[in-house]
């Protein structure tokens, strides 16, 4: 299926376009089918490439498609190419079958929406530009997705809008998003000037052989970073992904959770050599926003109330774990950690769409509670989901964070304990969130009255269609760990470092690089230690919100975001409008004032001189007659001629 | 050369619409649909001929074509000398296909009919004019067309504007006025100084001067500066726009979309052919000017346009940007950035001249153009709003239609020889999403008050109109190759003959050879 590659891309665009001429026509649930096939055909043709690479021998396995030359001036050549190795594969596989199930879950949660078909259209698109960003050959055919998936992203935040607060969040993801973007630009630029092309093979290529000098290297590095934190919402452009949750919840687990904001991450892998040829800081300077932003967020989301906030903050902190596992080398802890999340995040985030689903759209957890008696596949997926991310063994979420931890150890143990007290803070707002949903007594009861006038308020489990996602993801979140196996004395040699093996040709550094180190040695006694972590969490947060040992520690300050966004947006309303009011006024008044200043001064200089012209023999004759005398006086008295 | 040579094409491009311009002035006064009838013919005929140019046009030439030169005033050495190469090419075809959408699918308007004979002969008059300015080979007859479009655009802005229209028609007339004043001393002076330094004789021809000619650097500098002036007030570069906005706003629509679409690119297209081609070295000397400026224009003009609490004054403003992403490029020096500042020239002038049109449709629908009457509107109207999105995105430079090939093509070669400019200047691609989402939001999200509840939806005939902006939108987004192919020999041939000129050695970037990946070796 490799020589066909170009099907992965061109089934969700078959679909887009279908729906974008026959969408009113096919209607619901017709056009949500139609996008789920598209997206299901993807898939298929991905597995089969799978297979296709997994055949090869592991020097072989890439695969580069020319479809057309895209961009072609002079020295400039850039083409519109598909490359299929292990890391793109890995990346559309999960795009494709996270997006197919998410799809199928969208056909329940959207309907009777009356844009139901339009929902799809933009589903499709979205697909389609995600794919041309993991399938990219080079860094403008990954732009091309980059750039597509943001505007999408835009469309399907903002997709009830009028709603004044979703048509802001859908701008403010494009603009923050577009900071980013800046980033990317100059580093394709960079790249561009010094190897002539902006291919991922020449640009890897130059920095693996050391023809890629330092500096430059690390601008690029620098720079992609710049677009990847706009993306992945990490610090400081984190801040459009909380507000991003106004688009309807199937987006919010497939752009939101799944795919789009872990393009940054993608996209710092598939350059990895470049980042190694890089000066030092650079590496370290991703791994400290990183870790940062996971502490950050996860502060964050410990006093939330809205119950799709808080998976938005866990995002921020999950992707930040991501970034940390990229800045010290552990690029495939990164890959896995993406795929884990995915497998779990959206699994959540279905989980709370189908919450609010049956709560009658209604977010807030204090409203919720006990929902497990009437929920039960929901609330028994979520559950699994919460325990993976939480880092309990031997679901999936546990796997890959141990191992991001184990090299974070090797590289910095402040950056370490930093991760620790994350994953602390992990499991106890997750923990939070399951107990204040599915347990505890059922507080949605007492505000019946309000949904009084719609008759008797009773929530309810959802339709099989959004069920059956659940459960598949579910049962991933279960096993995913499975594809990277840490090297522990129990586990059979050949069920070790799968992913690793799979991912090599790409990403040259695996455990290797830690081999040696006090942390490797130690790795039995960390993974102890990270569950020690998660039970903490969790039993904390059973003693606050189940058993209401303590007073629940929500302060204001952490609801409200450490207050970031307020300033951010403050700073935008006030000195930043007042500046952009002040050059348009400087426009109107002093560059345009000058030329209407110049032109009223011609008028009334002309306007003076007409009176000169009167018209009257005396008058002029005056004038000579003084003009003759003052050449006289200057002759004579000035110059001295008599 | 061309087989089709004996053809006078490019002299109908120019004569028919003159022509026709003609006709219908003279067309009976009590027959007022004669005039559209003659005006749509003409037009239509115009841009079917382009269209076939553009088919016969031999892409791997950079040379000029379909050339046809005969003497005019022989005795001043002033010769009828047209020819079109890949930089003048597509704008050409842009105009050719802008007349007959502006002339056909917007109504003027007139409370009496009668009054659409004069509307339809300016127009026409305009078409000839900007025709000529582009396939004009000769100093005097580029100045004649370059001075006929204001007289047209004048009385277009002045008889058929809005409420404030005589006195930008006036700010107009003047600034631009002014500007070619300058040109016109400059004209003549090079004219003359290059008889008397080697030329020999007396001639207005742009190929001889711009081969034979010598100037020393300082006079070729005052030279240079006449004709810049006049481009500069033209583009419009900071801080000579003013006159712009105003312009814009009382236009009608179809003075709008030819203005942004085609008028602007008389001077980007001007610097090219009569500022690099006439005068490498002062245009080289020049560079940290322009660059500035341009700059300046992109942030600054990105920057006013945010504030702007009228469309189209948004609008104008943001074709101070763009027009600053043009002039960037062109002053750059690379195959990249030149050939991104032409294709720019068609992009703007497609998606701006599309945003016009929409912004017309919005006020013939509800008499306002303030973004604050308006609210809502893809709720009432979804198709209407679908369509602006994608011109919107193809102005804001999103990947995959055309807006972004061209400025990533300028910014990336310019990236070359002017890094830190690029730097600043990329940030205005931020800005272009922050002033048109926000507006896009203000006008079109919401939920429509009252006023706005009634806003019909798109109409087919408007549809009609639309359509082929956004086909060449998609299409050259996806599929830029045909266009650059042809516009690149040009390019080339400018940089070398400013390198043979100069000294000048366009930068190439690192070609880095990798090694096989197996290779062992060292």
């Amino acid at each position: 299926m490799l020589d066909v590659i170009w099907l992965v891309p061109a089934l969700p665009l078959v679909g887009f376009l279908a729906i974008l001429l026959f969408g009113r026509r096919l209607g619901e649930p017709g056009a949500g089918y139609v996008a789920a096939a598209a997206v299901l055909g993807a898939f298929v043709v991905t597995v089969g490439a799978f297979f296709d690479l997994l055949s090869l021998d592991e020097h072989h396995r890439e695969h580069v498609s020319v479809l057309f030359s895209w961009v072609p001036v002079s020295s400039l050549q850039i083409d519109m190419a598909l490359l299929a190795d292990p890391l793109s594969i890995t990346m559309a596989l999960f795009v494709t079958g996270i997006g197919f199930l998410i799809h199928l879950f969208a056909i329940g949660y959207m309907h009777g929406d009356p844009k139901f078909s339009k929902f799809f259209l933009y589903l499709n698109l979205f697909v389609l530009s995600m794919l041309m960003l993991v399938l990219g050959e080079n860094l403008l055919v990954t732009f091309l997705g980059w750039e597509g998936v943001g505007a999408c992203s835009y469309f399907l935040i903002s997709f009830w809008h009028t709603r004044e607060s979703a048509a802001t969040a859908g701008k403010k993801a494009f603009v923050t998003n577009r900071i980013g973007d800046w980033g990317v630009m100059l580093a394709m630029f960079l790249g561009f000037q010094a190897v002539g092309s902006v291919s991922y093979s020449a640009l890897n290529g130059a920095a693996e052989s050391g023809a890629l000098a330092s500096s430059t290297a690390t601008g690029i590095a620098l720079l992609l970073f710049v677009g990847a934190a706009g993306k992945s919402a990490q610090l400081p452009l984190y801040l459009w992904l909380p507000d991003a949750m106004e688009g309807p919840t199937p987006v919010s687990a497939l752009i939101h959770a799944a795919t789009m904001v872990t393009a940054g991450v993608f996209l710092m892998t598939r350059m990895n050599p470049v980042i190694a040829a890089s000066a030092d800081y650079a590496p370290q300077i991703i791994a400290w926003v990183g870790a940062l932003t996971a502490l950050f967020a996860a502060t964050i989301a410990v006093a939330q109330h809205d119950i799709k906030k808080v998976l938005a903050y866990s995002t921020v902190s999950q992707l930040g774990y991501m970034f940390l596992a990229v800045g010290t080398g552990a690029y495939v802890a990164a890959v896995f950690h993406m795929v884990t999340h995915a497998f779990f995040k959206a699994l959540m985030f279905l989980g709370s769409g189908s919450v609010i689903h049956g709560m009658h759209h209604e977010q807030d957890m204090r409203r919720m509670g006990a929902l497990r008696t009437v929920m039960p596949i929901t609330a028994g997926t979520f559950i699994i989901g919460w325990l993976a991310i939480a880092g309990v063994p031997p679901f999936a979420g546990f796997w890959s964070k141990d191992e991001i931890l184990l090299f974070t150890l090797a590289s910095s143990p402040v950056l370490y304990v930093i991760g620790l007290v994350t994953a602390v803070l992990t499991a106890f707002y997750m923990t939070r969130q399951v107990v204040m949903v599915f347990f505890g007594e059922a507080r949605w009861e007492s505000h019946a009255d309000d949904h009084g006038a719609h008759g008797e308020f009773r929530p309810h489990e959802s339709p099989p269609i959004m069920l059956f996602p659940l459960v598949v993801l579910a049962g991933l979140s279960v096993v995913g760990g499975a594809i990277q196996l840490p090297s522990f004395g129990i586990i059979p040699d050949s069920w070790r470092h799968r992913l690793e093996d799979w991912l090599h040709p790409v990403v040259e550094p695996g455990e290797a690089v830690i081999k040696g180190t006090a942390a490797y040695d130690a790795k039995s006694w960390l993974a102890l230690l990270a569950i020690a972590c998660a039970v903490l969490g969790i039993a904390a947060a059973i003693a606050v919100y189940a058993k209401g040992r303590a007073k629940p520690f929500e302060p204001e300050l952490l609801a409200r975001g450490w207050r970031y966004d307020e300033t951010v947006s403050a700073f935008m309303g006030g000195p930043g409008r007042r500046a952009f009011d002040a050059v348009a006024r400087f426009d109107s008044g002093v560059v345009d004032g000058a030329v209407t200043g110049t032109a009223s001064g011609v008028r009334s200089v002309a306007e003076r001189l007409r009176r000169g012209q009167t018209g009257f023999v005396r008058n002029y004759s005056a004038v000579v007659v003084a003009g003759v005398l003052g050449v006289l006086i200057w002759f004579v008295i000035i110059r001295g001629v008599l | 050369m061309h087989g089709a040579v004996d053809f006078p094409l490019l002299s109908m491009l120019v004569l028919v619409p003159a022509i026709g311009s003609l006709l219908v002035a003279l067309s009976p006064r009590r027959r007022p649909e004669y005039a559209k009838l003659i005006a749509t013919v003409t037009s239509v005929g115009v841009g079917a001929m382009s269209v076939w140019m553009l088919r016969a046009f031999d892409s791997h030439s950079g040379g000029f074509q379909f050339v046809s030169r005969h003497p005019w005033i022989e005795s001043w050495g002033i010769s009828w000398h047209l020819g079109v190469d890949g930089i003048s090419l597509f704008l050409v075809v842009l105009t050719g296909v802008l007349f007959p959408l502006a002339i056909v699918g917007i109504d003027p308007h007139n409370d009496d009919p009668r009054r659409d004979k004069p509307y339809f002969a300016w127009l026409l008059l305009l078409e000839a004019g900007v025709m000529g300015s582009f396939v004009s080979l000769d100093l005097f007859l580029f100045f004649v067309c370059f001075e006929i479009v204001l007289v047209p655009m004048y009385f277009l802005i002045g008889g058929w504007g809005y409420e404030g229209r005589v006195g930008a028609a006036t700010k107009f007339f003047l600034y631009t006025m002014l500007g070619s004043a300058f040109m016109l001393v400059s004209i003549l002076a090079t004219v003359f100084i290059a008889s008397a330094n080697g030329l020999g004789r007396i001639t207005f021809d742009l190929v001889e001067l711009a081969e034979g000619a010598s100037f020393a650097a300082s006079t070729g500098r005052w030279l240079f500066f006449g004709f810049a002036i006049a481009f500069a007030v033209k583009v419009p570069v900071f801080p000579l726009h003013t006159w712009l906005p105003d312009a814009h706003t009382q236009a009608p629509t179809a003075g709008s979309v030819v203005l942004a679409g085609v008028m602007l690119k008389l001077g980007t297209y001007g610097f090219l052919r009569f500022g690099l081609y006439l005068f490498p070295e002062a245009a080289r000397w020049s560079r940290p000017l322009w660059l500035t400026l341009a700059v300046i224009g992109i942030i600054y003009g990105a920057i006013a346009a945010t504030m702007q609490g009228d469309l189209k004054r948004l609008v104008a403003y943001s074709s101070v940007a763009h027009l600053g992403f043009i002039v960037l490029g062109t002053f750059a020096f690379t195959s990249q950035a030149i050939t991104g500042s032409v294709m720019q020239m068609v992009n703007h002038g497609v998606s701006t001249g599309a945003l016009f049109l929409m912004v017309g449709m919005i006020y013939e629908r509800r008499h306002t153009r303030q973004i604050a009457d308006l609210r809502g509107l893809q709720h009432v109207a979804p198709v209407f709003a679908a369509a602006f999105t994608v011109v919107m995105l193809s102005s804001i430079g999103v990947p995959g239609l055309n807006g972004f090939v061209g400025e990533y093509l300028i910014l990336i070669g310019s990236f070359l020889t002017a890094r830190w400019w690029v730097v600043v200047a990329a940030t205005g691609v931020i800005l272009a999403a922050l002033y048109l989402l926000w507006a896009y939001q203000r006008v079109f999200h919401g939920e429509p008050d009252e006023e706005n509840r009634s806003f019909p939806e798109l109409r087919w005939k408007e549809g009609l109109v639309l359509l082929p902006f956004i086909g060449i939108i998609v299409f050259t987004g996806i599929y830029p190759k045909p266009m650059l192919e042809r516009i690149e020999p040009a390019v080339h041939d400018l940089i070398e003959h400013v390198s043979d000129r100069t000294g000048y050695v366009e930068p190439q970037p690192a070609a880095i050879s990798i090694d096989d990946e197996h290779g062992e070796g060292e």
